[in-house]
Formats: structure tokens, C-alpha cells, sequence
């Protein structure tokens, strides 16, 4: 086999990198996210008109009727109409709104949903998410750092830390809506992103201990190049279902699978180009992977 | 090496897989829609003629329907419907014909064959975004809670005081201290007796100035909490009684965190109408037992609200001596001869209002009636015509107990002589349920259309067939015999997901559906990191059967550590969601354990079915994608 030298273009990859992060951060201070309704708070209403809806009409249906800052957009079809009222207004707001548009529509209309969420609960949505992905983290860390090596962990978390802000920077420049099911599959993409970057690390640790002569830089390269294989293959059936997911699952679920393929592929990347660049900037060698006395049976079988 | 499972392992593997089989198929009987009639109050029975009234009115409507049912104990009627749609147009139907002492609910009906579920299968559950209806997340307002206790404190102090004549100066301060301030230390040491006798709970402390003796009572953590708890349990209580009023087939009821209750009501469309009932007013009313020769002007006749005592009636005085408010609380206890009995609080004007009332009435009896506000329901044309619904509220007033006053009564007393302990926690439970501890408000509300769901449930099977069927193209196609036991190891995986999702009572909702399809995608990475060694250990010489050997025992472990540190994120992806991404955390741990089970166990057992114990010259495993350049 052929061993790519992936690690040759270590620091054409950083500085790729360097610039996705960037421009993510960049985006995330300027544009921010544009938050869903489970952060904000507000009034939200989906209904479904037998024939196309007259957006227009709606629109001065809801001026006239004293829902001022009503933002009123067609959601997937052009009979599905989504309603959104700012935070603000109260939690029998939604049905009135729905009474309104029965007593005026022309068309029959159908309610399909109506959400309504208080402002305190949102801020405690938002707290609730940036502390899971901290614990997330924190947690894997660990995890990594007990099973493997204190410097496989910090590449493994730099390599989380650089999914998380990517995916999260592409959802701030598309401006697509970030709501709870977002946030879900940014955990998914961090529990994904770590599955690879352990498969790698895996190998690394044995090549470790198998190639006495090698030098680091060999190592990671010859790892990378054996696992390159299973990684494609698993993030190819991975971005299969996720795609019959974003085409076929309806536009509830479309945020989260689009979050899910922007993750997957830049967890795909990052595995091979992030996590192993920063071991190896750490100083990674062998040294490190030297097993104790009292290593485990699981572990010897491991070394030929 | 020859690769060979012993017997029982393949017995294992069959066993759990057909275990599973068995426990998810329950999930393939499609639910009948249909209508639950029960009694509006559990001394209403429904019966045969009732049912036969419901039925005749749908047949005159045109409503296909069948397989009604009565419980034998009477309490509910179940009428199966052939259409879906026509569910909410049967409601409205039925509910006419049978009149307002009845609630007809939208259920779905359990198809579920005799022999699963005397076995235990029941299918999975199904969450709002997927079956429809209202979810409510209310707040209960601890500092209303806690300013009424506050109050509390406040008046009873100052009443002590006066009574025992220590003059002082008694006032709140901030939001949970009472302070009194008094002339002389002596007054100051009485007052503190007293309140710490009374309250011991409180926190005390002293505090001199120049020429004022103070002391402070605060409220400590602990009872506060305890004030917390009350009030959020209270609530739930009463919110549990209300919701049964609703009429629906599976509702919830839930403390969530420390102050807030979710309230998910299935089938439900009518959020106002939900609303109103939840945020109604129950209430009581203490009144005297009028005396026999009472002008008729001067009583008021009322039955009593338990079934047992069902037409028995009781002329109770107009005057009201104290409502439901006054009540701080209610406990069902035992004196000390052992009999049950309810201990009931009054707050201290409630205790001022009920001894001057009993004062002069000793043995006498007294009342105590519950009152809900209700409605009746009119059918009347409209100006085009049309026929419309319209409710008429009304307070439906029925007597819980009228036990005999043994003595002045003041802000602590007890009621005597109750039958057993049951109906002992039972009257508690009402005379709590009067009034509402502390306010409640809406803080989350979503409502989902039945059409929304359907489609939700559609959208979600299509997108785990299409992925399903992808992956499992992708596989064969790549690994060719080993990727069809692969394939087969998923669809196991798959069905053990469902069992073992049915076995625990999981709720599916559309996240769920979105980590089940996540986790068909990513199962099959354990068989790809397997077959991956077994490829590199065929092209580092071993043979075919020490390569498919060593292929599996090597990518065992990678595979624990890559899939643990994904569990340790979905864990806490279920401790810290709420709601909808609970449902896609539950999935995807579940998916995960099941998977590893499934693609190492099943995927190795169908390997040696293959191969093991004979001699193999080559393996139909496929090409390695970076194979074709090798040296």
C-alpha cells in the first residue's frame, strides 16, 4: 500500500483551517445566528390553505387585526404559510390569530401547528445548550485523555471545537434558523466527529507501538492512509441517510439534517487534517504511548 | 482457525433477535381511530344504551363505524372509526347525542393482537409532533407563593402579639423577613418565644440598636424549598384533576425542573378551550348546616359529590363563613385513638371568620361544599343559518363532607369520623385542590394539527426506507457477501431499536425518527472498521480464516472506544434536552447499544455461518477504495 502523505501539507491544511474558523467567527460577531423561535421566544403559526395563499392578503388581514410585526412567509409549498410574531405578544395570541384568519380567509384553513414559547424560556434553552456542549466536551476529554493520551485529547477537542464553530458559521452565513433540533444535531456532529477522530487515534497508538523505527510524521501518515478506507465508507453511508433525510423528512427536520451534512463533512476533514496536525505540533512520539506495567488484557492483545 | 461459533452462541443470537421480532411487532398494527365515552364524573356510568345512542347518531350521520366496547366496570365506552378524518366530525356527533354528563375523547385504539400483549408487547408511543395535540409548559410563581406565606407569618405574628399584649412594631421586611421591632428587651424575648413556638421553622435573629430591641424572622432555604415543593405538587394535583375533565385518552402530567409542569394533551385542537378548563377556578365554601326550621328563603339544598352518597342531599345556611382561599393547607392524618381524620389550616383571618362562626354553633354541623365552574353545552342557528356550538358556563356546587362542630374552631382544626384513611387523603386532596397554592402562567405552548402529524409519521418512514435502502445498496455492492451480513446485522439492529424502544415505553417523536435514520448510517460503521481489518490483514498474507479472525478481534476495541465517548455525548444530549431532544438522544443511545450487539455479535455469527470451518481460498469482501494503488 501506498502511504499518502497527508502530513506533508500539514500547514497548507492549518492555515485552511485557520480560515474557516475565521471566517465563521467572523460571521458569528457580525451576522450572529439567526435564532428560532425555541431561543427567542414569540408566537409561531403554521397553517395550511386548500389552495395557494395569498400572502399578501394574510399580511393585511394581520395589520388590520392589530398584529403588528407579523412576519409571514410560505413554508415549503406555496399553501403552507408560516406566521411569526416577536416576542412580545401573549400565549393566546396564536389561537386568536388562527380565529382571525378562519373569520377572513376565503380558503378553508387548516392549522397545522402553533407554537408558542415565553422569553424566559428561551434564554434558559440558550444557557442549557452552551453548557451541553461545554460538558460534552469537557466530558471527552477526559474520556480520551484517561484511554488514550493527555495530547490525543487536546487534538481530539480541537478538532470538536473546529466542527462546532464551522457548522455553526455556515448556519450564520446561509442565515438558515437555529432552533432546537439544530442544537441536537451539533451534539450529534461532536459525538460523529469523535468517533472518527478516535478510529485515528486508534491507529496511531498502535502503529506507535508497531513501527519502533518510524518517526512521528510516518506514523500519523501511515495511520492515516490505512484508515482512510473506513473513513470514507462510513461518512459516505452516513451522508447517504442523512440526504434521504434532508430530501425526504419534511421541512421540520430540515434544519437538522442540513446541520448533520455540513458536520459529517467537515468532521470527515477534520479528523484527518485537525486532530492529527495538532498531535503533531504537541510533540506527539512514542514516548508517550509507552505501556505501563499494569495495562489492561484488552490492551495487549493490541501489540504483536 | 476455523472460525466457528458454538452452538449456543448461535442459539443466542437467534434468540435475542426473534425476541426482538416479537416485541417490535406490535408497532406493525396500525392504531383504529376512534371515541372514548366516559362519565363526566365517576358516579356517571356509561351503559348499553348509551353506547347504542352514540352508535345511532353516527349511523344517521354516515360514520362507518365498529367494534364498540363497554368496560365491564362501566366506566368507559370505546366506539371504533373506519376514517381517520372523520374522527372530529364524530366527536362533535357524538358528543350531542349523548348530552354534557358525558366526555367523548379522540383515542386511538390498540390493534395490537391477544397474543402480544399478554406477552407484554404494547407498540411504541407516539409523541406529539407525530400524533397531534397541545403541549403546555406552565410556570407556578414561587414569589406569589412565597409572598403569601410571608403574609402569613405577617398576620398570625401580629395577632399573637395583640392577644398576649406585647406591643412592638411588626412589619415585613424585604422579601422573606418579618421584622419586629420593640421598646424594651423583655417584650423582645416575649415576642420571640412566641414566634419561635409558634413558627419553628423560622430563622431568629437578634439585633440591638440605641434604643430599639429587634428581632428578625427569616424564612430558610429548606422552607422555602418545602413552600416550592407544596406549591408545585399542589398544582399538579389540580391540574391532574382538570385534565381528566378534558376528556383525553393518554394525558401527562409532569413536575419538570424545580417550578414549572408540562402538560401534554393528545388529539386535543382546541387550545382555548384547554386553556380555560386548565386555568379554571375550583373552589370551596364553609357554610352551616341550616337549622330544621330554617325559612326556605334562608337554605340552599345540595347534593353530595361522592358516588356513594349519590342523591343524598343536605339544606345547607346561604351564608358563607369562609372560601376555598383561606385554606393554607390540608392533611390527611390520624388522631391519637388511630382513627383517620384531615387536619386543615386557615390563614389567620381565615381562623378569625371560622371561630367567630362556630363560637355559638357547637354542635351544629357544617358543610363544606365544592364548587367547579362547568359548561353546558347549546346547539343554536346562527344568523346564516348555520348551526353553532355555544358553552354556557355555570358553577356546579356538591357537598364533600358535613361533619358536626365539637368546639370553637379556630385557624387549626380537624375533621373527625371519616370511614377509612382513603377517604381521609381523599378530602384532603379536594380541600387542597380549592385553591390554587400560587399562580400558574403559560410559558411554552405548542400545538401541533392532526394533519401535521400524519405527515410528520409519512416523511419519517419514507426517509428511513430511502436511507435504509441506500446504505444497504452501498454495502452489498462494496463488500459484496460480507456486506450482505451487514445488511442483515443492520435490519436486525433496526428491529432490536423498535423492541427495545416498545419494551421500555420510549415516546417516538420526529427526532426519534431522525436518530433512527442517523443511526442506520452509522452503524454500519463497526462492520466497515471490521471488514477494513479483515482486508488489510488478507493483504498483510494471513489466510482468509485468520484474517476474517483477527479482522474482528482487533476492531473490537476501537470500535467500544469510538462508540463510548458517542454514548457519553448522547447521555448528555437526554439529561440536558428538553422535549423533542430527548426523543433523538433516547434513538441514538438506544441505536448504539443495539448496534454494537448487532454488528459484532450477529454480523461475526453470520460470517462463520458463511465460512467457518471449511477451507477458504478467497472472500467476497470487495475492493479497498485506496486498494487499486497499492505497490
Amino acid at each position: 500500500m501506498r502511504v499518502i502523505n497527508f502530513m506533508g501539507r500539514r500547514y497548507l491544511a492549518a492555515i485552511f483551517s485557520a480560515l474557516l474558523i475565521l471566517t465563521a467567527i467572523g460571521s458569528l460577531a457580525t451576522r450572529q445566528l439567526s435564532w428560532g423561535l425555541d431561543f427567542t421566544g414569540g408566537t409561531l403559526v403554521e397553517v395550511h390553505y386548500a389552495e395557494s395563499a395569498d400572502l399578501t392578503g394574510i399580511r393585511s388581514t394581520l395589520e388590520s387585526g392589530g398584529y403588528a410585526g407579523a412576519i409571514v412567509v410560505s413554508f415549503g409549498t406555496d399553501r403552507d404559510v408560516l406566521i411569526r410574531l416577536p416576542a412580545g405578544y401573549s400565549d393566546a395570541q396564536g389561537a386568536q390569530m388562527l380565529e382571525l384568519l378562519r373569520n377572513n380567509g376565503e380558503d378553508e384553513v387548516e392549522l397545522r401547528r402553533i407554537e408558542f414559547v415565553g422569553p424566559q424560556v428561551g434564554d434558559e434553552l440558550r444557557e442549557q445548550g452552551g453548557l451541553a456542549m461545554l460538558l460534552a466536551l469537557g466530558l471527552v476529554m477526559l474520556y480520551i485523555a484517561f484511554r488514550f493520551q493527555f495530547k490525543f485529547a487536546v487534538g481530539a477537542v480541537v478538532a470538536l471545537v473546529h466542527d462546532v464553530l464551522v457548522t455553526l458559521g455556515f448556519f450564520s452565513i446561509i442565515g438558515m434558523e437555529f432552533d432546537l433540533t439544530v442544537l441536537a444535531a451539533l451534539l450529534a456532529v461532536i459525538g460523529y466527529s469523535l468517533n472518527d477522530t478516535i478510529v485515528v487515534s486508534d491507529r496511531i497508538r498502535e502503529n506507535f507501538r508497531k513501527l519502533r523505527r518510524a518517526d512521528p510524521l510516518e506514523v500519523v501518515n501511515i495511520s492515516l492512509t490505512e484508515t482512510l478506507g473506513r473513513t470514507l465508507v462510513t461518512s459516505l453511508t452516513t451522508l447517504l441517510v442523512l440526504v434521504a433525510l434532508a430530501v425526504f423528512g419534511g421541512e421540520m427536520i430540515h434544519g437538522f439534517a442540513i446541520a448533520l451534512i455540513v458536520g459529517v463533512a467537515i468532521g470527515t476533514y477534520s479528523s484527518i487534517y485537525v486532530a492529527s496536525n495538532v498531535l503533531l505540533s504537541l510533540g506527539v512520539s512514542k514516548d508517550d504511548l509507552i505501556i505501563p506495567v499494569k495495562e489492561g488484557a484488552d490492551q495487549d492483545s493490541l501489540v504483536p | 482457525m476455523l472460525n466457528r461459533y458454538p452452538l449456543w452462541k448461535y442459539l443466542l443470537v437467534l434468540v435475542i433477535v426473534l425476541g426482538g421480532a416479537f416485541y417490535a411487532a406490535p408497532n406493525l398494527y396500525a392504531p383504529d381511530p376512534a371515541l372514548q365515552v366516559t362519565g363526566e364524573s365517576s358516579a356517571t356510568l356509561v351503559d348499553d344504551r348509551l353506547v347504542e345512542k352514540a352508535t345511532q347518531a353516527l349511523g344517521e350521520a354516515g360514520i362507518e363505524y365498529f367494534g364498540e366496547t363497554l368496560d365491564p366496570d362501566g366506566r368507559n365506552a370505546l366506539i371504533r372509526l373506519r376514517e381517520q378524518d372523520q374522527q372530529l366530525r364524530a366527536q362533535a356527533v357524538v358528543s350531542r347525542a349523548v348530552g354534557d354528563a358525558y366526555i367523548v375523547a379522540l383515542n386511538l385504539a390498540e390493534t395490537t393482537p391477544d397474543w402480544l400483549t399478554d406477552l407484554g408487547g404494547q407498540p411504541m408511543k407516539l409523541g406529539l409532533d407525530l400524533s397531534g395535540g397541545v403541549h403546555f409548559k406552565l410556570e407556578v410563581d414561587i414569589d406569589a407563593a412565597i409572598d403569601r406565606r410571608m403574609e402569613y407569618y405577617l398576620n398570625t405574628t401580629k395577632r399573637m402579639l395583640r392577644e398576649d399584649r406585647i406591643r412592638g412594631f411588626i412589619a415585613l421586611d424585604g422579601a422573606r423577613t418579618v421584622q419586629g421591632r420593640f421598646r424594651s428587651e423583655a417584650d423582645r424575648e416575649a415576642a420571640r418565644k412566641l414566634i419561635a413556638d409558634e413558627f419553628p421553622e423560622l430563622l431568629l435573629d437578634r439585633v440591638d440598636t440605641e434604643d430599639e430591641w429587634v428581632i428578625r424572622a427569616s424564612m430558610t432555604d429548606a422552607s422555602v424549598d418545602e413552600i416550592v415543593d407544596y406549591s408545585v405538587s399542589q398544582n399538579l394535583t389540580t391540574l391532574r384533576n382538570r385534565v381528566n375533565e378534558l376528556g383525553v385518552s393518554e394525558p401527562l402530567v409532569q413536575r419538570q425542573g424545580k417550578n414549572r409542569i408540562v402538560v401534554e394533551l393528545p388529539g386535543i385542537q382546541d387550545t382555548a378551550e384547554a386553556k380555560r378548563i386548565l386555568g379554571k377556578v375550583a373552589n370551596l365554601e364553609f357554610r352551616l348546616v341550616a337549622n330544621a326550621d330554617a325559612p326556605p328563603s334562608e337554605r340552599q339544598r345540595f347534593e353530595y359529590r361522592s358516588p356513594d352518597r349519590a342523591g343524598v342531599t343536605e339544606n345547607l345556611e346561604r351564608d358563607v363563613i369562609i372560601t376555598g382561599e383561606r385554606v393554607s393547607n390540608a392533611q390527611a392524618s390520624f388522631d391519637q385513638n388511630g382513627q383517620p381524620n384531615v387536619q386543615i389550616s386557615l390563614d389567620s383571618e381565615g381562623g378569625t371568620l371560622m371561630s367567630r362562626a362556630t363560637r355559638n354553633n357547637i354542635k351544629r354541623r357544617m358543610g363544606v361544599l365544592f364548587i367547579e365552574r362547568k359548561f353546558r353545552t347549546r346547539y343554536e342557528k346562527d344568523e346564516n343559518g348555520e348551526e353553532v356550538v355555544v358553552k354556557i358556563p355555570y358553577d356546579e356546587k356538591k357537598l364533600l363532607t358535613a361533619p358536626v362542630i365539637q368546639s370553637a374552631l379556630g385557624a387549626q382544626f380537624q375533621i373527625t369520623g371519616l370511614d377509612s384513611p382513603m377517604e381521609a387523603s381523599e378530602l384532603a386532596l379536594m380541600l387542597r385542590a380549592g385553591a390554587l397554592a400560587a399562580p400558574i402562567s403559560f410559558v411554552e405552548e405548542r400545538t401541533v394539527g392532526p394533519s401535521l402529524g400524519a405527515d410528520n409519521i409519512r416523511l419519517g418512514i419514507k426517509s428511513v426506507q430511502y436511507g435504509l435502502g441506500l446504505v444497504v445498496l452501498f454495502m452489498v455492492l462494496y463488500y459484496r457477501v460480507f456486506g450482505v451480513a451487514a445488511v442483515i446485522a443492520l435490519s436486525a439492529n433496526l428491529v432490536l431499536l423498535v423492541a427495545f424502544m416498545s419494551i421500555i415505553g420510549a415516546t417516538l417523536t420526529l427526532p426519534g425518527i431522525a436518530g433512527i435514520v442517523l443511526t442506520v448510517g452509522m452503524a454500519v460503521d463497526a462492520n466497515v472498521l471490521i471488514f477494513s481489518r479483515i482486508r488489510e490483514e488478507l493483504n498483510n498474507g494471513l489466510s482468509p480464516q485468520m484474517a476474517i479472525h483477527s479482522g474482528f478481534e482487533r476492531a473490537v476495541a476501537t470500535i467500544l472506544d469510538a462508540n463510548i465517548t458517542t454514548l457519553i455525548v448522547a447521555v448528555i444530549l437526554y439529561a440536558v434536552g428538553t422535549g423533542p431532544v430527548k426523543g433523538f438522544a433516547v434513538t441514538l443511545s438506544v441505536g448504539i447499544v443495539t448496534s454494537m450487539f448487532t454488528a459484532i455479535m450477529g454480523t461475526r455469527a453470520l460470517v462463520n455461518l458463511f465460512y467457518g470451518g471449511r477451507r477458504v481460498q478467497k472472500l467476497a469482501i470487495g475492493r479497498d477504495i485506496t486498494a487499486g494503488e497499492s505497490a
